[in-house]
């Protein structure tokens, strides 16, 4: 049961307040942020309590949504339900953000009335709520020279862009309706690796974590059929095919997802509703089908004038034709560093020292496969001994790697049914997004 | 939030309401209205624009009259005569043909919560209840809860709430559950909505057709229930075990609590549901969500309370990625923490190494607050990591090991050693009181083995005048006073002044009454001062090797799937403990009941009685063998330390004592077959151990593997002159031993002996042959040799662990 809900800005400002149950009086807004702004760490606990005030709050968009509710109610559903508006009001809205859901404020009062009634959840299904919302999102899309750039000549689509501009799902499923909006599908197949490696190359630990989301801007669609690969299997028994297996541990399917060619041809079969939906999670752990694409070779040592050099190289593993994008190193460093000096390969990259997070911070844009790449960091840290170089590391790597997945996960087809009037388009977007973490030497003098 | 201009705004917006033309233009009347709730909700107060709001209401635009009344609602409290103006209009609306306008209608005219207008209200309410539209039928069922606990006082129709019950059979799912939320509310003097049989069952087969929300509530509402026999139950559970391993976390923790509630009586079943749903679990804990991940992470540490050994398999799900938030990591530090066990300690504390550098303070002084606790366990290795960050010479780093190693000293005394070496220096680098405070004990404590002890207390001393911890102040008096206990002649000088100073022109009443008292106690002298203050230097009560010990299920049942295993700090039952370690000590209590020596005869009986069901032929051959009555005694207590010290110089010397020969001490191996008692809690296997006067030491927690009990005891045989001190192992490792071995140690054993030993063996291996996977492998020392009493003692605890299993079986 929900007293309240409402959702801040990170700078505190009230954007939506809605009081379901009208038994909590004063100013919950006030006190949950008082809270909040007390706090030092850099994200408060989930939970807070005030006075018999119970304060659940997830962050999404780099806002709060908060729920206010008894103490016995359940979390998970709570903060399920928190997650599902805030995925509700992206849908409607297009985007998250502040200025998105400032623009949107009486759609959202419309969501909410719908979705919640008397602090009890009635429904959260977008084919439910899209017959209750009347009110049109406003979207704000940022002016792009990148839009232009798929406008033909006399405004004439051109054939030449097979490519999505990136901004191309983040608009309002509703607009599809009355403004003529394409009617459009885009499949995301959504990778998070982490990845630990030890001093000496050797992989420590390796989690995949999956998912295939369907955004739908087709206002009807009966059915859908995504075709994976037929090799894909699950579980450690279990071996398809003949080529390099594709192999993952645990699966799980959306409720609406049916299975009955899944079994023999790999087909999930399901009639998405408009919006974007979870349709398959999975979870690979420990052994990887290949190798981590990056390796990292660390040499760390003092200088004679006591200042802490780092020399890094950094290889890529890919196969030459791709390339991992926006690669970020973070290399903690001892407390205290005052200034870095740098020598990287290329002036597309930076790097630059966060004394907050006491790091290190070296961002490559792009980096292709096969390619190696070196990056000479001085540091002045006073009072520099033996025992500061053990604060040095481990190195985090994140980075994305477009149209490519960890477990080799591949979509064969994706097939509409019935065969949708007037232009439709089908988009299917690979994201690889990994943490990756790499012990530099340590050994305690 | 002050907003500067708020009357400007209101005035503004009055005129373009009350402007004809804005009027009659429908887009441009919409959005004056939306300027208003825009200016609501960020915190303007939009009260005076109530009756032009009012007007706004009469209107066809859907879209206009949802916005009124987000705005009537906000406002209505502040203006009930007014409202009265729109319950006409929303009276005509509850007549509409659109069944959209008329929930909303419905709706809004409950959400007013005025009780002036109640009389109003019920009349459309009722018809709401009948209404064609189950959008409709959904907000009119919840309008009576909102009417009910508008004014509580007043008695609720009975043809109301049976109508509420009827309409548990309606055809929409929503109308069903809301029927159960309303029926929660109105009847909540009663004890909630009726759940018996009938509608139970009912609420079970429809559950399929609920959403999550849905079928989360009936989950919940369900608990009350008590099924009426077995296999009622056993039909409820298998029909709900899909939802137990549902991919939506919601629904597999509200379908956990009901197992819960349902098998109260049925422990084992309970145990196998938290078995079942380790899966979706850990699943949970890598949700995208960091929100969800940490919600399940601490459901986890729930479960983990009752089965310490649930998750030993998946530990590396619990390492901390890189962008976690501190919140989380902790959390994982505490879930690793109970996840140690031998074959992942190596990897664990590596992993914990590196978060001990981490940029928060507060995640690397938990990371080295776990290190401490899996350092009760594996002592050497966490202490050379613990030494080995002292190098850094950081203070909240210093402070939290230095913290950590005297929590640790206090429960595992043999690590003193380490300790007092790597303490020397580190008083620089401590700057917080509780750091300091730590030291100061250690100090105090083992001043004698601190070689630099007196100079730093002096430092401390010279200081106290600046010092502002309260704490720290009488720390110091009492390290000072317990180390001139065992170096007068370096501290007597600097007591005298602490004394002097503490008495004469401290402030703070703690402090001066505390250097009053011990100024007071040198005077009675020095043998009554070395009373009061040499006390414990260890935690006396039984130890646990790794863990904790399983708590029952019904335990944290009640508190699963609320908002209380969230709170910070909830599940800390291992609280740092911030003072010195005494304050929260407790003392054994020695059992008066039992006398010291047991007369072995009334157990041979049991033995003899008890031993037809598992027949353990070797147990037999040994209990014929004992003659002489044997006598078990406790006393003298043999410390922890003591026992790891023989039971280690043992293990080296074994090693080579096939050619040393004559030992003074006997080693011995045996497999005893009893399938459950790894699952014992260990509180009843101390308690059946202490019957018969074996003292047990320690133990791994039930469940885990491999499991452990360390034991000892003193026997006395009637013709032997003197007694003899037995050192014993149990181990369960689950696997199928190889083979049964007895060893022998010694060489001087006669041909007798020898023929023993042989029939020994090969009734081990028989035991083995026949289904002895489930063998418990005992070893014992004995010092000195005795065959006799070892066997007598054997036979004895074999008993005991007969006994131990059939109750269980």
């Amino acid at each position: 049961m929900i007293s309240q809900i409402f959702i801040l800005s990170s700078k505190g400002d009230h954007l939506i307040y809605k009081d379901f149950r009208g038994e909590s009086g004063g100013d919950a807004v006030g006190v949950f942020y008082e809270k909040v702004t007390a706090l030092t760490g850099d994200q408060p606990p989930v939970v807070m309590s005030h006075k018999g005030l119970h304060f659940v709050h997830v962050r999404q968009g780099g806002l709060y949504w908060v729920a206010t509710t008894t103490a016995d109610s359940s979390p998970f559903t709570i903060i399920e339900f928190l997650n599902r508006l805030s995925a509700l009001v992206k849908d409607y809205c297009g985007s998250l953000s502040e200025k998105s859901v400032q623009m949107n404020f009486a759609l959202i009062y419309e969501l909410l009335d719908e979705a919640v009634d008397y602090g009890y959840i009635q429904t959260t299904s977008s084919d439910v709520l899209k017959n209750f919302i009347q009110t049109e999102a406003v979207s704000s899309r940022p002016f792009s020279l990148f839009d232009l750039s798929n406008v033909g000549l006399f405004g004439a689509e051109t054939q030449q862009s097979k490519v999505a501009p990136s901004s191309a799902a983040t608009r309002p499923i509703q607009s599809s309706r009355e403004q003529g909006g394409k009617s459009e599908i885009f499949v995301d197949v959504i990778e998070r690796m982490s990845v630990v490696i030890g001093s000496n190359g050797m992989l420590m630990k390796a989690d995949v974590e999956g998912e295939i989301r369907v955004k739908c801007y087709l206002p009807n669609c009966s059915e859908m059929r995504i075709g994976l690969n037929e090799e894909f299997s699950i579980g450690k028994s279990q071996l398809r095919g003949y080529g390099a297996a594709v192999r993952v541990d645990e699966v799980s399917f959306h409720q609406m997802v049916r299975l009955d060619e899944f079994d023999s041809h790999r087909i999930l079969r399901l009639c998405p509703s408009q919006g974007e939906q979870m349709v398959m999670q999975y979870q690979l752990s420990d052994d990887l089908p290949s190798a981590p694409p990056f390796r990292l070779f660390p040499t760390i040592e003092r200088d004679s004038g006591g200042r802490l050099l780092m020399y890094l190289k950094l290889r890529c593993d890919l196969p030459p034709k791709s390339a991992a994008i926006n690669v970020a190193a973070t290399i903690p460093v001892p407390k205290g560093s005052l200034s870095l000096s740098q020598e990287l390969s290329s002036p597309d990259q930076s790097a630059e020292l966060k004394p907050q997070s006491r790091a290190v911070v070296w961002k490559i844009p792009r980096f292709t496969g096969g390619m190696q790449l070196s990056a000479l960091f001085k540091l002045e840290v006073p009072g520099l001994s033996s025992a500061s170089l053990l604060e040095v590391g481990p190195v985090g790597l994140s980075f994305e790697l477009p149209k490519l997945t960890a477990t080799g996960l591949q979509i064969r087809f994706l097939r509409l049914s019935p065969v949708q009037p007037g232009p439709s388009q089908r988009w299917v977007r690979f994201i690889n997004i990994t943490d990756l973490n790499i012990f530099t030497e340590r050994s305690f003098s | 939030m002050p907003y500067l201009g708020g009357e400007e705004t209101v005035r503004e917006l009055r005129r373009a309401l009350s402007n004809p033309n804005v009027q009659s233009d429908q887009l441009r009347y919409r959005n004056t209205i939306l300027k208003v709730i825009r200016a609501m909700s960020q915190g303007v107060d939009m009260s005076g624009l109530f009756s032009e709001m009012v007007k706004a209401c009469a209107t066809v635009d859907v879209v206009q009259k949802k916005l009124v009344y987000v705005f009537l609602c906000s406002y209505a409290a502040l203006n009930p005569e007014l409202s009265l103006l729109v319950i006409n209009t929303l009276r005509k609306d509850c007549q509409d043909p659109n069944p959209m306008v008329r929930s909303l209608a419905l709706r809004n005219m409950t959400n007013l919560r005025l009780p002036s207008l109640v009389e109003y209200v019920e009349q459309p309410l009722a018809a709401g209840l009948r209404d064609r539209a189950a959008c409709v039928r959904r907000v009119a069922v919840l309008g009576w809860a909102k009417l009910h606990n508008l004014q509580a006082s007043s008695e609720i129709d009975a043809a109301v709430v049976n109508e509420l019950y009827s309409l548990l059979r309606d055809p929409d799912p929503v109308v069903m559950v809301n029927c159960l939320r309303a029926l929660e509310e109105i009847l909540k003097d009663e004890g909630g909505v009726a759940i018996n049989k009938p509608i139970t069952h009912h609420l079970l087969n429809r559950l399929k057709e609920c959403d999550i929300w849905g079928q989360c509530q009936v989950l919940r509402v369900l608990q009350r229930y008590r099924p009426q026999s077995e296999d009622e139950l056993f039909d409820i559970l298998s029909l709900l075990d899909a939802s137990l391993v549902s991919p939506h976390p919601p629904i597999m923790a509200a379908t956990l609590s009901l197992f819960l509630s349902l098998c109260s009586g049925q422990p084992a079943v309970s145990l196998a549901a938290l078995e079942r749903v380790r899966g979706p679990l850990l699943a949970a804990c890598g949700s995208g969500s960091r929100e969800m991940r940490f919600t399940a992470l601490c459901h986890i540490q729930l479960l983990l309370r009752s089965i310490p050994g649930l998750m030993g398999a998946h530990y590396k799900r619990f390492f901390c990625g890189y962008a976690e938030p501190a919140y989380i990591k902790q959390r994982k530090m505490q879930v690793l923490v109970e996840l140690v066990n031998d074959e992942n300690v190596a990897m664990l504390l590596d992993e914990l190494k590196g978060y001990c550098t981490d940029v928060n303070a507060e995640t690397a002084q938990a990371a080295i607050t776990a290190i401490g606790r899996i350092g009760r366990s594996y002592s050497d290795r966490c202490l050379e990591i613990l030494t080995g960050l002292l190098g850094l010479k950081q203070d909240h780093i210093t402070s939290a090991v230095v913290q950590t190693m005297r929590d640790l000293v206090w429960v595992c005394p043999q690590c003193s050693d380490t300790v007092c070496f790597a303490l020397e220096g580190c008083e620089e680098t401590l700057q917080d009181s509780q750091g300091r405070q730590a030291l100061l004990w250690l100090l105090g404590v083992y001043g004698e083995r601190v070689s630099s002890a007196p100079y730093t207390l002096e430092v401390f001393i010279d200081g106290v005048r600046s010092e502002a911890s309260l704490g720290v102040k009488m720390e110091l008096l009492t390290a000072t006073m317990r180390l001139f206990l065992c170096r007068p002649a370096e501290t007597q000088d600097m007591l005298g002044r602490l004394l002097h100073y503490c008495i004469e022109e401290e402030t703070d009443m703690c402090v001066r009454d505390q250097a009053l008292l011990y100024y007071r106690l040198l005077h009675c002298g020095i043998e009554e001062t070395r009373k009061v203050l040499q006390g414990r230097r260890s935690d006396p009560s039984l130890g646990v090797l790794i863990g904790r010990p399983a708590e029952p299920v019904s335990q944290w049942a009640r508190s699963f799937n609320t908002l209380e295993p969230l709170r910070q700090g909830s599940i800390e039952t291992e609280s740092v403990s911030r003072g010195s370690p005494e304050h929260t000590m407790f003392d054994p209590k020695p059992n008066a009941d039992l006398s010291n020596t047991l007369d072995c005869s009334r157990i041979e009986k049991v033995h003899s009685d008890g031993d037809g069901r598992c027949s353990d032929s070797s147990a037999d051959i040994l209990a014929s063998s004992v003659a002489a009555p044997l006598s078990l005694s406790l006393f003298p207590a043999l410390s922890p330390e003591e026992f790891e010290r023989l039971w280690l110089q043992q293990l080296a010397l074994h090693a080579e004592q096939e050619e040393a020969g004559k030992e003074d001490f006997v080693w011995m191996e045996e497999c005893v077959r009893c399938p459950t008692i790894p699952r014992c809690s260990p509180q009843s296997l101390q308690a059946a151990m202490q019957l018969v006067n074996i003292q047990t030491l320690a133990f791994t927690p039930p469940q885990t593997l491999p499991w452990r009990v360390y034991l000892y005891t003193h026997t006395c045989l009637d013709d032997a002159p003197h007694s003899t001190l037995i050192l014993g192992e149990l181990l369960y490792t689950g696997e199928e031993p190889q083979k049964a071995e007895v060893h022998k140690g010694s060489a001087d054993g006669g041909v007798g002996a020898e023929g023993i030993e042989d029939e020994q063996a090969r009734q081990g291996m028989e035991a083995t042959a026949d289904g002895g996977q489930e063998a418990v492998k005992v070893t014992l020392r004995q010092q000195p040799r005795d065959d006799k009493a070892l066997k007598g003692f054997l036979s004895i605890l074999t008993t005991v662990l007969h006994t131990l299993s059939s109750e269980r079986a």
